[in-house]
């Protein structure tokens, strides 16, 4: 981990309120997918989380979601910025094919990872979950490595009409190992249907680096673990929701 | 040569700068980032004598120039921090103040007879002011009578220098300091944080699980300075000033109002290096300002010149 003032790269939407921002920073090096950086937003007073959607040589890409002022003047942010990281642990890379569920948001660190399977020679199922239409983004991204993408609509405009579950029973993909990301509801549903994988969580954090516990979540016997530090990523059966 | 030494009961301090109980956990993490040895003392993370899970999440929410946590004390316990934290501790040359807290007063004389025979700890910070437990806490430090009684249980069970934290969520906090001078306290660290609370647009609703939190960052320094210029004219033991220090600035700042050394609290969580940066520059703030040393700083805003 180290922090750094990194120049960025570019700063666009790609659909609706959903930026993705490009860093020239010598974190990129030290990176693996799943993990997160801590960017500082000026006059606000706690860093951001943000996951790592791409790993390139020297920089990274993040993707972010406006959800509150912190995010909105992220969008107007053009030149440097103060980041810190990279933190957590990451999703590991096991010598397995895949299956992977983003939701909304939870969508962007599941690309490195894909990238990082293929590149090892698996293959990849990816099932993306949102709202409706207008909120998609990356399927096309993920078709062009190589990935079979299949999307779940609530609304039922584009793809399953239905969650992520909903189209993973439809298109009858029979993949046993999942790395997934997204909200509350799809994680739950998840661990209710797979035995095998490992879940990505957010959370409201203080520190970004395990000291002040402010991010904790339970393990199935009753322990503390830091979403920050211990995680985010933890064993499907092993945290509970 | 700017002398940035503090001597105080049971601290010697290399430099005035010690990061704040419950903003550094016990060390391990801020270790990975830099030498634990550059600090003049370290205020660990509150020890309780069970394990404590401590509060439902979410724990903490932003604000204007700061934040709320409502973390609830969580920790594994004093036995397991003897066994799994102190021993890292003790590899470095920084001062160890063992945060106390507990839900009776008995609870702080057990921690403190468990802790007096671990040679790392070098004093007891008294947490009678966290505001975000049920019992204990914050109910002890509010009323002078109380916290002078837990004072001196805890001064009669500890073999080591006891410091008192006090709380700011009171009318008349030098009434508490004189009370816990009186039982015996050797020093008093202020401010713990602000009782705060936030609601969300969204629901409606409290935006912590526990409803209320308390308050750090930048945004209650002026609070801070104001409570250790008012104890330090009526007290005669020492102040570690703590409450949005996030520069050497800051730090004499709260010299200045009569303070001897300060904590670092919620600036580690947006800065990590911020207690070793403060250290570098400390000297050249104190020199800007004319002071020879930190101990020449403090107090100056009420001595007569």
């Amino acid at each position: 981990m180290k922090q750094e003032v990194a120049k960025i790269l570019s700063n666009i939407e790609i659909a609706k309120d959903i930026w993705k921002m490009e860093l020239q920073t010598g974190l990129a090096k030290m990176a693996k997918p799943g993990q997160f950086i801590e960017i500082e937003v000026p006059p606000f007073f706690l860093r951001r989380p943000i996951s790592i959607n791409e790993i390139k040589g020297d920089s990274l890409v993040i993707i972010y979601k406006i959800l509150g002022e912190g995010t909105l003047q992220m969008t107007k942010m053009h030149d440097t910025i103060d980041i810190f990281g990279p933190c957590g642990n990451g999703f590991p890379i096991e010598d397995r094919d895949v299956l992977l569920v983003g939701g909304g948001v939870g969508v962007p660190p599941l690309y490195e990872t894909a990238k990082q399977y293929l590149k090892n020679g698996h293959q990849v199922d990816v099932v993306l979950g949102f709202n409706d239409q207008s909120q998609i983004f990356f399927e096309q991204e993920f078709k062009e490595l190589g990935c079979k993408v299949q999307i779940a609509t609530m609304d039922g405009s584009v793809g399953t009409k239905g969650t992520v579950l909903d189209a993973i029973h439809e298109q009858k993909i029979s993949t046993s190992f999942v790395l997934a990301c997204g909200p509350l509801p799809m994680l739950k549903a998840l661990q209710k249907e797979y035995t095998e994988g490992y879940l990505s969580l957010e959370a409201r954090m203080a520190c970004g680096i395990g000291a002040c516990m402010g991010c904790v979540v339970k393990d199935t016997s009753d322990h503390a673990l830091r979403v920050c530090k211990d995680g985010p990523v933890f064993p499907i059966q092993e945290v509970v929701l | 040569m700017i002398d940035l030494r503090v001597e105080l009961p049971g601290l010697h301090l290399k430099n005035p700068v010690i990061p704040a109980s419950g903003c550094f956990g016990f060390g391990k993490e801020y270790a990975e980032l830099y030498d634990l040895s550059l600090l003049g003392g370290i205020a660990i993370k509150s020890a309780t004598p069970k394990e404590r899970f401590g509060n439902p999440t979410p724990r903490i929410a932003e604000t204007p120039s700061g934040m709320l946590n409502a973390i609830g004390l969580q920790n594994k316990g004093v036995d397991s921090i003897i066994e799994n934290e102190l021993p890292f501790l003790a590899k470095y040359d920084t001062e160890i103040i063992a945060n106390v807290a507990g839900a009776t007063e008995e609870d702080y004389v057990e921690v403190i007879r468990k802790l007096n025979d671990q040679p790392v700890v070098k004093a007891y910070e008294l947490n009678i002011s966290c505001p975000n437990v049920k019992h204990g806490g914050i109910g002890l430090g509010t009323k002078p009578e109380l916290a002078a009684h837990v004072t001196k249980m805890a001064k009669e069970a500890a073999s080591k220098p006891v410091y008192v934290k006090l709380s700011p969520n009171v009318t008349d906090i030098v009434e508490i300091a004189k009370a816990v001078e009186q039982a015996g306290a050797d020093g008093l660290v202020l401010i713990n944080t602000l009782m705060g609370m936030r609601i969300d647009l969204k629901t409606g609703k409290p935006l912590l699980a526990n409803v209320t939190g308390g308050l750090s960052g930048p945004a209650i320094k002026p609070v801070a300075i104001r409570m250790v210029y008012q104890v330090a004219q009526a007290v005669q033991i020492p102040i570690i000033g703590v409450g949005g220090i996030t520069s050497a600035n800051d730090v004499l700042e709260f010299l200045n109002a009569g303070a001897s050394a300060v904590e670092v609290g919620a600036q580690n969580f947006v800065d990590p290096y911020v207690c070793p940066k403060i250290i570098e520059d400390l000297p050249k703030v104190l020199e800007r300002y004319g002071y020879a040393s930190v101990k020449e700083a403090s107090g100056r805003s009420f001595r007569d010149e």
